[in-house]
Protein backbone atom coordinates (compact mmCIF):
# COMPACT_ATOMS: atom_id res chain seq x y z
CA UNK A 1 0.00 0.00 0.00
CA UNK A 2 1.13 3.32 -1.05
CA UNK A 3 1.99 5.93 1.65
CA UNK A 4 0.39 9.45 2.14
CA UNK A 5 2.23 12.07 0.86
CA UNK A 6 2.71 13.61 4.75
CA UNK A 7 4.30 10.32 5.47
CA UNK A 8 6.34 9.77 3.05
CA UNK A 9 7.48 14.05 3.53
CA UNK A 10 6.75 15.00 -0.17
CA UNK A 11 6.69 18.81 -1.08
CA UNK A 12 3.04 18.63 -2.22
CA UNK A 13 2.12 17.67 1.16
CA UNK A 14 2.79 21.64 2.04
CA UNK A 15 -0.32 23.20 0.95
CA UNK A 16 2.08 26.69 0.00
CA UNK A 17 3.90 24.40 -2.18
CA UNK A 18 0.83 23.11 -4.22
CA UNK A 19 -1.04 26.81 -4.53
CA UNK A 20 2.21 27.55 -6.11
CA UNK A 21 2.05 25.21 -8.52
CA UNK A 22 -1.64 25.95 -9.00
CA UNK A 23 -1.22 29.25 -9.47
CA UNK A 24 1.60 29.61 -11.78
CA UNK A 25 0.90 30.78 -15.34
CA UNK A 26 0.54 27.16 -17.75
CA UNK A 27 2.71 26.48 -20.42
CA UNK A 28 -0.03 27.16 -22.88
CA UNK A 29 -0.37 31.08 -21.88
CA UNK A 30 -3.33 30.48 -19.28
CA UNK A 31 -2.65 33.21 -16.41
CA UNK A 32 -2.71 32.58 -12.63
CA UNK A 33 -6.33 34.58 -12.45
CA UNK A 34 -7.94 32.26 -15.36
CA UNK A 35 -10.48 31.15 -13.15
CA UNK A 36 -11.25 34.50 -11.73
CA UNK A 37 -11.54 36.12 -14.81
CA UNK A 38 -13.74 33.52 -16.40
CA UNK A 39 -15.78 34.15 -13.70
CA UNK A 40 -16.16 37.80 -14.38
CA UNK A 41 -16.85 36.59 -17.99
CA UNK A 42 -19.58 34.55 -16.68
CA UNK A 43 -21.20 37.28 -14.30
CA UNK A 44 -20.16 34.97 -11.30
CA UNK A 45 -17.37 37.17 -9.86
CA UNK A 46 -16.94 37.41 -6.52
CA UNK A 47 -18.33 34.02 -6.56
CA UNK A 48 -21.13 34.42 -3.68
CA UNK A 49 -23.07 31.69 -2.18
CA UNK A 50 -26.94 31.22 -2.76
CA UNK A 51 -28.91 29.83 0.44
CA UNK A 52 -26.22 26.84 2.84
CA UNK A 53 -28.57 23.96 2.52
CA UNK A 54 -25.77 21.84 3.29
CA UNK A 55 -23.60 20.82 5.67
CA UNK A 56 -20.79 18.54 4.59
CA UNK A 57 -18.79 17.80 7.97
CA UNK A 58 -15.11 15.89 7.45
CA UNK A 59 -14.47 13.62 10.74
CA UNK A 60 -10.87 12.87 10.01
CA UNK A 61 -8.16 11.91 7.18
CA UNK A 62 -7.55 8.69 8.47
CA UNK A 63 -8.81 6.02 6.57
CA UNK A 64 -8.00 1.89 5.51
CA UNK A 65 -7.19 3.08 1.97
CA UNK A 66 -4.50 5.16 0.53
CA UNK A 67 -5.79 6.25 -3.31
CA UNK A 68 -3.60 7.19 -5.57
CA UNK A 69 -6.07 10.63 -6.64
CA UNK A 70 -7.31 11.10 -2.89
CA UNK A 71 -7.58 15.06 -2.10
CA UNK A 72 -7.40 14.55 1.12
CA UNK A 73 -4.30 12.56 1.79
CA UNK A 74 -6.17 10.48 3.49
CA UNK A 75 -4.43 6.94 5.00
CA UNK A 76 -4.08 4.69 7.84
CA UNK A 77 -1.22 6.62 8.88
CA UNK A 78 -3.49 9.95 9.02
CA UNK A 79 -4.33 10.19 12.71
CA UNK A 80 -6.49 13.64 12.36
CA UNK A 81 -9.92 13.04 13.31
CA UNK A 82 -12.91 15.38 14.65
CA UNK A 83 -13.13 15.07 18.83
CA UNK A 84 -17.01 14.67 20.22
CA UNK A 85 -16.59 18.15 21.04
CA UNK A 86 -16.10 19.55 17.71
CA UNK A 87 -18.98 17.08 17.00
CA UNK A 88 -21.08 18.89 19.71
CA UNK A 89 -20.35 22.52 18.01
CA UNK A 90 -21.60 20.90 14.89
CA UNK A 91 -24.70 19.54 16.45
CA UNK A 92 -25.68 22.76 18.01
CA UNK A 93 -25.18 24.11 14.74
CA UNK A 94 -27.84 21.34 12.93
CA UNK A 95 -29.90 22.57 15.45
CA UNK A 96 -30.41 25.96 15.01
CA UNK A 97 -30.43 25.97 11.18
CA UNK A 98 -31.99 24.28 8.17
CA UNK A 99 -30.21 22.26 6.57
CA UNK A 100 -31.63 19.78 4.44
CA UNK A 101 -28.99 17.65 3.96
CA UNK A 102 -25.68 16.41 6.45
CA UNK A 103 -23.25 14.79 4.13
CA UNK A 104 -20.22 12.87 6.27
CA UNK A 105 -17.22 12.37 4.69
CA UNK A 106 -13.33 11.57 4.97
CA UNK A 107 -10.82 9.92 5.15
CA UNK A 108 -13.37 6.64 5.69
CA UNK A 109 -15.81 8.51 8.14
CA UNK A 110 -16.57 5.14 9.98
CA UNK A 111 -13.04 4.62 11.53
CA UNK A 112 -14.01 7.59 14.03
CA UNK A 113 -14.96 6.21 17.19
CA UNK A 114 -17.19 8.55 17.55
CA UNK A 115 -18.85 8.21 14.27
CA UNK A 116 -21.64 6.23 15.34
CA UNK A 117 -22.71 8.38 18.70
CA UNK A 118 -22.95 11.28 15.99
CA UNK A 119 -25.63 9.91 13.59
CA UNK A 120 -27.29 8.83 16.42
CA UNK A 121 -27.32 12.46 17.56
CA UNK A 122 -28.04 14.08 14.17
CA UNK A 123 -30.78 11.87 13.54
CA UNK A 124 -31.97 12.61 17.21
CA UNK A 125 -32.20 16.44 16.41
CA UNK A 126 -34.46 15.63 13.04
CA UNK A 127 -35.89 12.68 11.58
CA UNK A 128 -36.20 13.60 7.93
CA UNK A 129 -33.00 15.50 7.34
CA UNK A 130 -31.27 13.69 5.16
CA UNK A 131 -27.97 11.87 5.97
CA UNK A 132 -25.48 11.13 3.51
CA UNK A 133 -22.49 9.39 4.56
CA UNK A 134 -19.51 8.47 1.95
CA UNK A 135 -18.54 5.35 2.53
CA UNK A 136 -15.20 3.36 0.83
CA UNK A 137 -17.05 0.40 0.41
CA UNK A 138 -13.87 -1.85 1.86
CA UNK A 139 -13.95 -0.46 5.42
CA UNK A 140 -17.21 -3.01 5.68
CA UNK A 141 -15.39 -5.96 5.33
CA UNK A 142 -12.04 -4.61 7.20
CA UNK A 143 -13.07 -6.12 10.39
CA UNK A 144 -16.16 -8.06 12.12
CA UNK A 145 -16.18 -4.49 13.89
CA UNK A 146 -17.77 -2.96 10.85
CA UNK A 147 -19.69 -6.12 9.28
CA UNK A 148 -22.82 -4.30 10.85
CA UNK A 149 -22.45 -1.15 9.10
CA UNK A 150 -25.70 -1.73 6.60
CA UNK A 151 -27.64 -2.46 9.30
CA UNK A 152 -26.88 0.59 11.12
CA UNK A 153 -27.24 2.31 8.19
CA UNK A 154 -30.52 1.60 7.51
CA UNK A 155 -31.91 1.85 11.24
CA UNK A 156 -30.92 5.64 10.89
CA UNK A 157 -31.98 6.32 7.18
CA UNK A 158 -28.93 6.93 5.91
CA UNK A 159 -27.78 7.15 2.13
CA UNK A 160 -24.60 5.84 1.68
CA UNK A 161 -22.70 7.07 -1.48
CA UNK A 162 -19.97 5.29 -2.11
CA UNK A 163 -16.58 4.72 -4.98
CA UNK A 164 -16.14 3.07 -7.43
CA UNK A 165 -14.32 4.29 -10.31
CA UNK A 166 -14.90 1.51 -12.46
CA UNK A 167 -16.28 -2.30 -12.97
CA UNK A 168 -13.44 -4.13 -13.94
CA UNK A 169 -10.74 -5.15 -10.97
CA UNK A 170 -7.81 -3.31 -13.31
CA UNK A 171 -9.13 -0.14 -13.34
CA UNK A 172 -10.39 -0.17 -9.92
CA UNK A 173 -7.81 -1.19 -8.13
CA UNK A 174 -5.09 0.84 -10.23
CA UNK A 175 -6.30 3.85 -8.25
CA UNK A 176 -7.66 2.28 -5.44
CA UNK A 177 -5.15 -0.34 -4.46
CA UNK A 178 -4.72 -3.74 -5.25
CA UNK A 179 -7.69 -5.98 -3.91
CA UNK A 180 -10.33 -3.26 -3.75
CA UNK A 181 -12.52 -4.48 -6.52
CA UNK A 182 -12.98 -7.42 -4.47
CA UNK A 183 -13.82 -5.97 -1.38
CA UNK A 184 -15.99 -3.59 -2.64
CA UNK A 185 -17.99 -5.88 -4.47
CA UNK A 186 -18.70 -7.83 -1.54
CA UNK A 187 -19.60 -5.18 0.41
CA UNK A 188 -22.18 -4.04 -1.99
CA UNK A 189 -23.75 -7.79 -1.94
CA UNK A 190 -23.84 -7.01 1.67
CA UNK A 191 -25.54 -3.18 1.66
CA UNK A 192 -27.81 -4.76 -0.96
CA UNK A 193 -28.81 -7.34 0.95
CA UNK A 194 -30.45 -5.03 3.71
CA UNK A 195 -32.60 -3.39 1.17
CA UNK A 196 -29.56 -0.97 -0.48
CA UNK A 197 -30.03 0.15 -3.93
CA UNK A 198 -33.28 -1.86 -4.35
CA UNK A 199 -36.96 -0.55 -5.56
CA UNK A 200 -39.03 0.51 -3.16
CA UNK A 201 -36.62 0.02 -0.33
CA UNK A 202 -36.55 3.50 0.33
CA UNK A 203 -32.85 2.84 0.77
CA UNK A 204 -30.47 4.96 -1.25
CA UNK A 205 -27.32 3.69 -2.53
CA UNK A 206 -25.30 5.83 -4.72
CA UNK A 207 -21.88 4.99 -6.24
CA UNK A 208 -19.66 7.76 -7.75
CA UNK A 209 -17.54 7.03 -10.80
CA UNK A 210 -14.21 9.08 -10.53
CA UNK A 211 -11.70 8.93 -13.78
CA UNK A 212 -8.40 6.67 -12.88
CA UNK A 213 -6.08 8.65 -14.97
CA UNK A 214 -5.51 11.86 -16.55
CA UNK A 215 -9.21 11.93 -18.00
CA UNK A 216 -12.54 13.76 -17.62
CA UNK A 217 -15.81 11.80 -16.63
CA UNK A 218 -17.71 10.88 -19.59
CA UNK A 219 -21.63 11.51 -19.59
CA UNK A 220 -23.16 10.79 -16.20
CA UNK A 221 -26.40 9.29 -17.92
CA UNK A 222 -24.47 7.00 -20.17
CA UNK A 223 -21.94 5.82 -17.67
CA UNK A 224 -24.55 5.26 -14.90
CA UNK A 225 -26.48 3.02 -17.80
CA UNK A 226 -23.49 1.25 -18.44
CA UNK A 227 -22.43 0.66 -14.85
CA UNK A 228 -25.77 -0.45 -13.76
CA UNK A 229 -25.60 -3.66 -16.73
CA UNK A 230 -21.94 -4.46 -15.70
CA UNK A 231 -22.77 -4.71 -12.07
CA UNK A 232 -26.14 -6.61 -12.60
CA UNK A 233 -24.11 -9.04 -14.45
CA UNK A 234 -22.16 -11.00 -13.67
CA UNK A 235 -21.96 -9.34 -9.88
CA UNK A 236 -26.14 -9.42 -9.17
CA UNK A 237 -25.15 -5.54 -7.33
CA UNK A 238 -27.82 -3.22 -7.71
CA UNK A 239 -27.36 0.89 -6.86
CA UNK A 240 -29.77 3.77 -7.27
CA UNK A 241 -27.60 6.59 -8.82
CA UNK A 242 -24.10 7.10 -10.49
CA UNK A 243 -22.41 10.21 -9.72
CA UNK A 244 -19.78 11.34 -11.78
CA UNK A 245 -17.15 13.33 -10.15
CA UNK A 246 -14.11 15.16 -11.98
CA UNK A 247 -10.42 14.85 -10.16
CA UNK A 248 -9.29 18.14 -8.90
CA UNK A 249 -5.70 18.50 -9.44
CA UNK A 250 -4.57 19.41 -5.73
CA UNK A 251 -2.68 16.35 -3.13
CA UNK A 252 -1.83 12.57 -4.47
CA UNK A 253 -3.95 13.99 -7.82
CA UNK A 254 -1.67 16.61 -8.15
CA UNK A 255 1.34 14.36 -7.44
CA UNK A 256 -0.19 11.76 -9.94
CA UNK A 257 -0.32 14.60 -12.87
CA UNK A 258 3.30 15.85 -12.05
CA UNK A 259 4.77 12.84 -11.82
CA UNK A 260 3.48 10.98 -14.77
CA UNK A 261 4.28 14.25 -16.88
CA UNK A 262 0.13 15.17 -17.32
CA UNK A 263 -0.48 18.38 -15.17
CA UNK A 264 -0.07 20.73 -17.77
CA UNK A 265 -1.96 18.73 -20.85
CA UNK A 266 -4.70 17.73 -18.10
CA UNK A 267 -4.87 22.18 -16.87
CA UNK A 268 -5.36 22.80 -20.27
CA UNK A 269 -8.23 20.18 -20.90
CA UNK A 270 -10.12 21.48 -17.22
CA UNK A 271 -9.97 24.67 -18.75
CA UNK A 272 -10.84 24.64 -22.52
CA UNK A 273 -14.08 22.84 -21.41
CA UNK A 274 -15.37 25.47 -18.64
CA UNK A 275 -18.78 25.78 -18.59
CA UNK A 276 -20.65 28.87 -17.21
CA UNK A 277 -23.68 26.57 -17.26
CA UNK A 278 -21.80 24.17 -14.38
CA UNK A 279 -19.81 27.39 -13.00
CA UNK A 280 -23.07 28.54 -11.85
CA UNK A 281 -24.10 25.67 -10.13
CA UNK A 282 -21.12 25.14 -7.99
CA UNK A 283 -21.80 22.93 -4.78
CA UNK A 284 -19.59 25.59 -2.70
CA UNK A 285 -22.64 27.87 -3.49
CA UNK A 286 -24.81 26.28 -1.04
CA UNK A 287 -22.67 23.83 1.29
CA UNK A 288 -20.29 24.73 4.13
CA UNK A 289 -17.42 22.74 4.43
CA UNK A 290 -16.25 21.44 8.05
CA UNK A 291 -12.94 20.26 8.79
CA UNK A 292 -11.56 18.03 11.51
CA UNK A 293 -10.32 20.53 13.98
CA UNK A 294 -13.55 22.70 13.52
CA UNK A 295 -12.99 25.35 10.91
CA UNK A 296 -15.14 26.49 7.96
CA UNK A 297 -14.51 25.69 4.41
CA UNK A 298 -15.96 26.61 1.13
CA UNK A 299 -15.68 22.90 -0.27
CA UNK A 300 -13.55 19.90 0.81
CA UNK A 301 -11.05 20.88 -1.65
CA UNK A 302 -10.44 24.01 0.11
CA UNK A 303 -10.59 22.65 3.23
CA UNK A 304 -7.45 20.43 2.00
CA UNK A 305 -5.93 23.64 0.71
CA UNK A 306 -6.12 25.57 4.11
CA UNK A 307 -8.18 28.03 2.39
CA UNK A 308 -10.85 29.25 5.09
CA UNK A 309 -13.86 30.68 4.81
CA UNK A 310 -13.37 34.39 4.15
CA UNK A 311 -15.14 35.63 7.05
CA UNK A 312 -14.35 36.80 10.72
CA UNK A 313 -15.91 33.73 12.47
CA UNK A 314 -14.06 30.88 10.75
CA UNK A 315 -14.99 28.50 12.97
CA UNK A 316 -17.79 25.83 13.65
CA UNK A 317 -18.28 27.05 17.39
CA UNK A 318 -18.69 30.56 16.28
CA UNK A 319 -21.31 29.97 13.37
CA UNK A 320 -22.70 32.81 11.91
CA UNK A 321 -25.51 32.00 9.12
CA UNK A 322 -25.35 35.87 8.14
CA UNK A 323 -21.84 36.36 7.70
CA UNK A 324 -21.35 32.47 5.87
CA UNK A 325 -23.98 33.84 3.47
CA UNK A 326 -22.55 37.56 2.42
CA UNK A 327 -19.01 35.75 2.57
CA UNK A 328 -16.77 35.70 -0.94
CA UNK A 329 -16.40 32.47 -1.34
CA UNK A 330 -12.46 31.51 -2.56
CA UNK A 331 -11.24 30.12 -5.69
CA UNK A 332 -7.81 29.13 -7.33
CA UNK A 333 -7.67 27.15 -10.17
CA UNK A 334 -8.44 23.99 -9.07
CA UNK A 335 -11.77 25.23 -9.46
CA UNK A 336 -11.63 24.55 -13.34
CA UNK A 337 -12.29 21.22 -11.83
CA UNK A 338 -16.10 21.64 -10.88
CA UNK A 339 -16.47 23.68 -13.79
CA UNK A 340 -15.33 21.59 -16.78
CA UNK A 341 -17.94 20.00 -19.27
CA UNK A 342 -20.98 18.56 -17.53
CA UNK A 343 -19.56 20.02 -14.07
CA UNK A 344 -18.60 18.40 -11.16
CA UNK A 345 -19.78 18.42 -7.44
CA UNK A 346 -20.35 15.82 -4.46
CA UNK A 347 -23.59 14.84 -5.81
CA UNK A 348 -22.13 14.67 -9.79
CA UNK A 349 -22.52 16.71 -12.68
CA UNK A 350 -24.25 20.07 -12.27
CA UNK A 351 -25.65 20.93 -15.90
CA UNK B 1 13.98 17.98 -34.87
CA UNK B 2 11.21 18.62 -37.14
CA UNK B 3 8.48 16.49 -37.33
CA UNK B 4 5.19 15.87 -39.72
CA UNK B 5 3.65 15.14 -36.89
CA UNK B 6 3.22 17.07 -33.56
CA UNK B 7 0.89 16.38 -31.38
CA UNK B 8 0.03 20.28 -30.20
CA UNK B 9 -1.30 20.73 -33.70
CA UNK B 10 -4.27 18.25 -32.82
CA UNK B 11 -5.19 21.41 -30.28
CA UNK B 12 -5.26 23.51 -33.85
CA UNK B 13 -7.44 21.50 -35.36
CA UNK B 14 -10.64 24.35 -35.04
CA UNK B 15 -8.05 26.06 -36.71
CA UNK B 16 -8.56 25.07 -40.34
CA UNK B 17 -11.58 27.82 -40.78
CA UNK B 18 -8.80 30.20 -41.06
CA UNK B 19 -8.39 29.26 -44.55
CA UNK B 20 -11.91 28.45 -45.47
CA UNK B 21 -14.10 29.37 -42.77
CA UNK B 22 -17.43 27.86 -44.17
CA UNK B 23 -16.20 24.62 -45.31
CA UNK B 24 -14.97 24.41 -42.02
CA UNK B 25 -17.66 24.96 -40.46
CA UNK B 26 -20.18 22.85 -42.15
CA UNK B 27 -17.76 20.42 -41.87
CA UNK B 28 -17.59 20.59 -37.72
CA UNK B 29 -21.81 20.89 -37.46
CA UNK B 30 -21.75 17.39 -39.27
CA UNK B 31 -18.48 15.76 -37.33
CA UNK B 32 -20.35 17.41 -34.38
CA UNK B 33 -24.05 15.77 -35.20
CA UNK B 34 -22.26 12.58 -36.52
CA UNK B 35 -20.95 11.97 -32.91
CA UNK B 36 -24.25 12.61 -30.79
CA UNK B 37 -26.65 10.22 -29.05
CA UNK B 38 -28.48 8.65 -32.12
CA UNK B 39 -29.64 5.22 -32.87
CA UNK B 40 -25.49 4.55 -31.72
CA UNK B 41 -24.83 5.52 -28.84
CA UNK B 42 -21.95 7.81 -28.44
CA UNK B 43 -20.05 5.00 -26.87
CA UNK B 44 -20.69 2.88 -29.78
CA UNK B 45 -19.38 5.72 -32.11
CA UNK B 46 -16.56 6.77 -30.24
CA UNK B 47 -15.09 2.78 -29.97
CA UNK B 48 -15.71 2.93 -34.15
CA UNK B 49 -13.92 6.15 -34.10
CA UNK B 50 -10.96 4.40 -32.52
CA UNK B 51 -10.68 1.49 -34.60
CA UNK B 52 -11.11 3.34 -37.78
CA UNK B 53 -8.43 5.64 -36.61
CA UNK B 54 -6.16 2.82 -36.35
CA UNK B 55 -7.36 1.61 -39.95
CA UNK B 56 -6.05 4.66 -41.32
CA UNK B 57 -3.30 5.44 -38.87
CA UNK B 58 -3.93 8.97 -37.80
CA UNK B 59 -1.98 9.58 -34.80
CA UNK B 60 -4.24 12.47 -33.94
CA UNK B 61 -7.30 10.02 -33.52
CA UNK B 62 -5.85 7.47 -32.35
CA UNK B 63 -5.04 10.25 -29.34
CA UNK B 64 -8.67 12.10 -29.36
CA UNK B 65 -10.09 8.21 -29.57
CA UNK B 66 -8.69 6.82 -26.73
CA UNK B 67 -9.37 9.78 -24.45
CA UNK B 68 -12.69 9.84 -25.62
CA UNK B 69 -13.38 6.17 -24.94
CA UNK B 70 -11.43 6.22 -21.74
CA UNK B 71 -14.07 8.88 -20.99
CA UNK B 72 -16.92 7.39 -22.06
CA UNK B 73 -16.15 4.05 -19.56
CA UNK B 74 -14.55 1.80 -21.97
CA UNK B 75 -12.05 -0.56 -20.31
CA UNK B 76 -9.13 -1.42 -21.90
CA UNK B 77 -10.56 -5.03 -23.37
CA UNK B 78 -12.87 -3.13 -24.93
CA UNK B 79 -10.70 -0.83 -27.02
CA UNK B 80 -8.13 -3.87 -28.32
CA UNK B 81 -11.10 -5.62 -29.12
CA UNK B 82 -12.16 -3.18 -31.22
CA UNK B 83 -8.76 -2.44 -32.50
CA UNK B 84 -9.10 -6.08 -33.53
CA UNK B 85 -11.80 -5.70 -35.42
CA UNK B 86 -10.03 -2.94 -37.54
CA UNK B 87 -7.03 -5.32 -38.31
CA UNK B 88 -9.37 -8.42 -39.18
CA UNK B 89 -11.04 -6.34 -41.71
CA UNK B 90 -7.79 -5.23 -43.12
CA UNK B 91 -6.06 -8.51 -43.23
CA UNK B 92 -9.53 -9.84 -44.55
CA UNK B 93 -9.54 -7.36 -47.43
CA UNK B 94 -6.14 -8.51 -47.90
CA UNK B 95 -6.93 -12.21 -48.27
CA UNK B 96 -10.10 -11.72 -50.21
CA UNK B 97 -8.01 -10.26 -52.96
CA UNK B 98 -6.32 -13.64 -52.97
CA UNK B 99 -9.18 -15.04 -54.36
CA UNK B 100 -8.48 -12.89 -57.32
CA UNK B 101 -4.84 -13.85 -57.26
CA UNK B 102 -6.08 -17.42 -57.28
CA UNK B 103 -8.21 -17.34 -60.17
CA UNK B 104 -4.98 -15.69 -62.30
CA UNK B 105 -3.11 -18.11 -61.41
CA UNK B 106 -5.70 -20.86 -62.31
CA UNK B 107 -6.31 -18.80 -65.81
CA UNK B 108 -2.67 -19.30 -66.45
CA UNK B 109 -1.77 -22.26 -65.51
CA UNK B 110 -1.91 -25.36 -67.87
Amino acid sequence: MIKSLKARKSELADVGYEIQILSAKTPTGFESNAFATKLRESHLYPLKPVKIDTLQINVGKMCNQTCKHCHVDAGPDRKEIMTRETMQHCLDVIKGHSFTTIDLTGGAPEMNPDFRWFVEEIRKIDKKINIIVRCNLTIIVANPSYYDLPDFFKQHNIEVTSSLPHFTVMRTDSQRGEGVFEKSIKALRMLNAVGYGKDDSGLILNLVYNPSGAFLPGSQKSLQQEFKKKLKDPYHIVFNQLFCITNLPISRFLDYLLVSGNFDDYMEKLISSYNPIAAEGVMCRNTISVGWSGYLYDCDFNQMLEMKVETSDQHISKWNTETLTQREIQTNQHCFGCTSGAGSSCGGATS
Amino acid sequence: MKNYYNPEDLKKFGNIGEFQKNLADKFFDYYGETFKEGALTAREKSLIALAVAHTIQCPYCIDAYTADTMEKGCDEQQMMEAVHVAAAIRSGATLVHSVQMMNKYKELSM
